[in-house]
């Protein structure tokens, strides 16, 4: 396909709303961010191939079919994010269950730099005042 | 002989399935995985005795010959991680069984971990023998997919937490390698490895070091580089310990193979070889440094995983073939070693009934065995002599004086620091935990079940046999490096004859 100004726009809409969604602290965004990536990115895929008749031997002239190549890749993408966002939700749905929310926890190196903080031990990283 | 090519991918995903149907059935689904695991490090092996007297081996998947259709190519360095990665699972998963019945719940979630560990299993051959793009992408999602459910198997909080991390992380790396894909089809019009070799030679400079940039950055989270690495020590060390183990050994070692794959075979010349080096750098001391100031065991090994990934990298940094055959062994007995010490410290978390420094003591006393399990290892990790730690790092040391740049000096000091600080990280473990009066709440005295102990003992022999193999090894990893900076030879097996 000759990149054309709309599709462009939109797969760069797509990625900056999802990686803006992948930044969020609630799992549930995550996910949505990381469809939205998905999609961006198909979308990207699908512009790096010719467009055009179906590519059906005998359908069309061989010279003005589509290129099928990144159209089956989009297919595989699809199922693969597919399958990621299930288990994300479930992920998400199990963190409900287990905390009560579906945040992102801190890091367990930065939950004991707190801790340090806060007892006022000073986190051993910079010099004591 | 190339009908053996595909039979590591295809013969851990039919056993999935067939473990899958016997749910509820351990004893069934652990004969059909020991079985489908064993033929594969047969087949393995017969991969690498064929491609080291008979040139690299291609199949193409359903007929449709090389740039249309996708190959399966086994040349020596596939061949060569595919016998070491089979050869870990295989030890892990006697390991697994044999923690499974030391403790004694046989159902509960383990009729999900026999099919799960065969993908993880298929995902990482099916990576290491894609000689398409695409096929290497999907090879990484199936072995991250086992991965994610073995990472939270069982969906305690903890793990959960950590399974978070992970996923996301690893998701986006998938993306940015997806987004690489797009672009490179949309600049070449294929993705077959072999025929990008003369495509990728067409693109503007600018376009090529962009997409090489993506695809080192994508391969660059999945092999925990610093500063990509973070998300490795808080999610590794929550998992079940044959699972940390395995995927210590191999699933960062997968992206070092695509690392060392594109930077040779797609990007050569050494553009990004500055960068590679100043990164491993980086990781070396970075990791660690982080190392030292752990206080659980499990968590100090994560560091020390990622900070060996900086010697692997220095080789491949280097682009000469002493760098790269260097890395290439170093790979091999980094997958070894690092396998070993976890599940070692599966054995210690079995015995002394915690992995936090502050809780251990005294186990040289309450189980000399575990103390040579782990200490041998240990010495190795920190490239004692003999061991193959020594001799992977002398390599790379020789290959860094060889390249006699000033980076390349201060990687070797780099490298040597790392090497002393690593023998500090595990001294420290071994004064801790195994020298010390034991703690008054040491758990009561407790046989080691014995399939726990003697597969860690094997995986021992066989970190200490690499030492006696060297010789041979490193011939093998000369003769992989030449292949992979000839590039001719690839691209010759893969369209069956000059171009």
């Amino acid at each position: 396909m000759t990149p054309n100004l709309v599709y462009v726009v939109i797969v760069g809409v797509l990625f900056a709303a999802g990686v803006a969604m992948l930044l969020e602290r609630s799992l549930t965004r995550v996910l949505m961010g990381m469809i939205l990536l998905g999609n961006g990115v198909n979308l990207l895929i699908l512009l790096g191939g010719k467009a055009g008749a179906p590519p059906i031997v005998g359908a069309a002239n061989e010279r003005d079919m589509a290129d099928p190549l990144p159209q089956i890749m989009i297919l595989t993408a699809i199922v693969i994010t597919l399958g990621m966002t299930a288990f994300l939700l479930a992920l998400a749905y199990r963190s409900w269950a287990m905390a009560g929310h579906d945040e992102v926890q801190d890091d367990v190196e930065d939950q004991r730099i707190m801790r340090l903080a806060e007892t006022d031990q000073g986190s051993g990283t910079e010099d004591d005042r | 002989m190339t009908w053996l090519v595909p039979l590591p991918v295809v013969m851990p995903l039919i056993g999935a399935a067939l473990t899958l149907m016997m749910a509820g059935r351990p004893r069934a689904q652990r004969t059909v995985s020991l079985t489908v695991l064993t033929a594969t490090v047969i087949v393995s092996a017969a991969l690498l005795w064929l491609t080291t007297t008979g040139g690299s081996m291609v199949v193409t998947v359903g007929g449709w010959a090389a740039p249309l259709g996708i190959v399966l190519v086994a040349d020596q360095l596939a061949a060569l991680m595919l016998v070491v990665s089979a050869t870990m699972t295989v030890c892990v998963l006697v390991y697994s069984i044999g923690q499974g019945m030391a403790d004694g719940h046989e159902e509960t979630p383990l009729s999900v971990y026999h099919p799960t560990y065969l993908v993880l299993t298929a995902g990482v051959t099916n990576a290491f023998l894609a000689g398409d793009l695409f096929n290497l992408y999907v090879g990484f999602e199936i072995l991250l997919v086992a991965s994610y459910v073995l990472l939270t198997l069982g969906g305690t909080e903890n793990r959960i937490r950590a399974g978070i991390t992970y996923v996301v992380v690893s998701l986006l790396s998938s993306v940015i390698f997806l987004t690489a894909i797009g672009l490179i089809y949309a600049a070449t019009g294929t993705l077959t490895m072999a025929h990008l070799v003369e495509r990728l030679d067409e693109l503007p400079d600018g376009l090529r070091l962009m997409l090489q940039g993506m695809l080192l950055l994508a391969f660059g989270i999945k092999a925990a580089v610093f500063p990509l690495s973070s998300w490795l020590p808080d999610s590794y060390p929550t998992a079940p310990a044959p699972v940390t183990a395995v995927f210590a050994g191999l699933l960062t070692k997968v992206g070092v193979y695509a690392i060392i794959r594109t930077e040779t075979l797609l990007f050569p010349g050494g553009r990004a070889a500055v960068v590679l080096l100043i990164l491993a750098l980086l990781t070396m001391v970075v990791g660690i440094l982080g190392a030292v100031a752990q206080s659980d065991i499990k968590r100090l090994l994560s560091f020390t995983l990622v900070s060996h990934i900086g010697y692997l990298l220095f080789g491949v940094g280097l682009t000469t073939q002493l760098g790269l055959s260097s890395a290439i062994f170093y790979v091999v007995h980094h997958i070894t070693i690092q396998t070993t010490l976890f599940l070692a410290t599966g054995l210690i978390e079995k015995r002394g009934g915690s992995t936090a420094l502050d809780r251990l003591g005294g186990l040289a006393r309450l189980s000399p065995v575990l103390a040579v399990l782990f200490l041998v290892p240990a010495l190795n990790l920190a490239g004692i002599p003999p061991f193959s730690g020594f001799i992977g790092k002398l390599g790379l040391v020789q290959a860094g004086a060889a390249d006699g740049g000033v980076l390349a000096w201060l990687l070797i000091a780099g490298g040597l620091a790392t090497s002393l600080l690593t023998l500090y990280a595990v001294a420290r473990v071994w004064n801790l935990a195994f020298w010390r009066v034991p703690p008054a709440s040491a758990p009561a005295r407790s046989p080691l079940p014995p399939l726990m102990v003697g597969s860690t003992l094997a995986l021992v022999v066989l970190g200490v046999g690499l030492t006696v193999v060297a010789g041979p090894l490193f011939e093998i990893g000369d003769q992989a490096a030449g292949g992979l900076l000839e590039r001719s030879g690839y691209v010759e097996a893969v369209f069956g004859g000059p171009r």
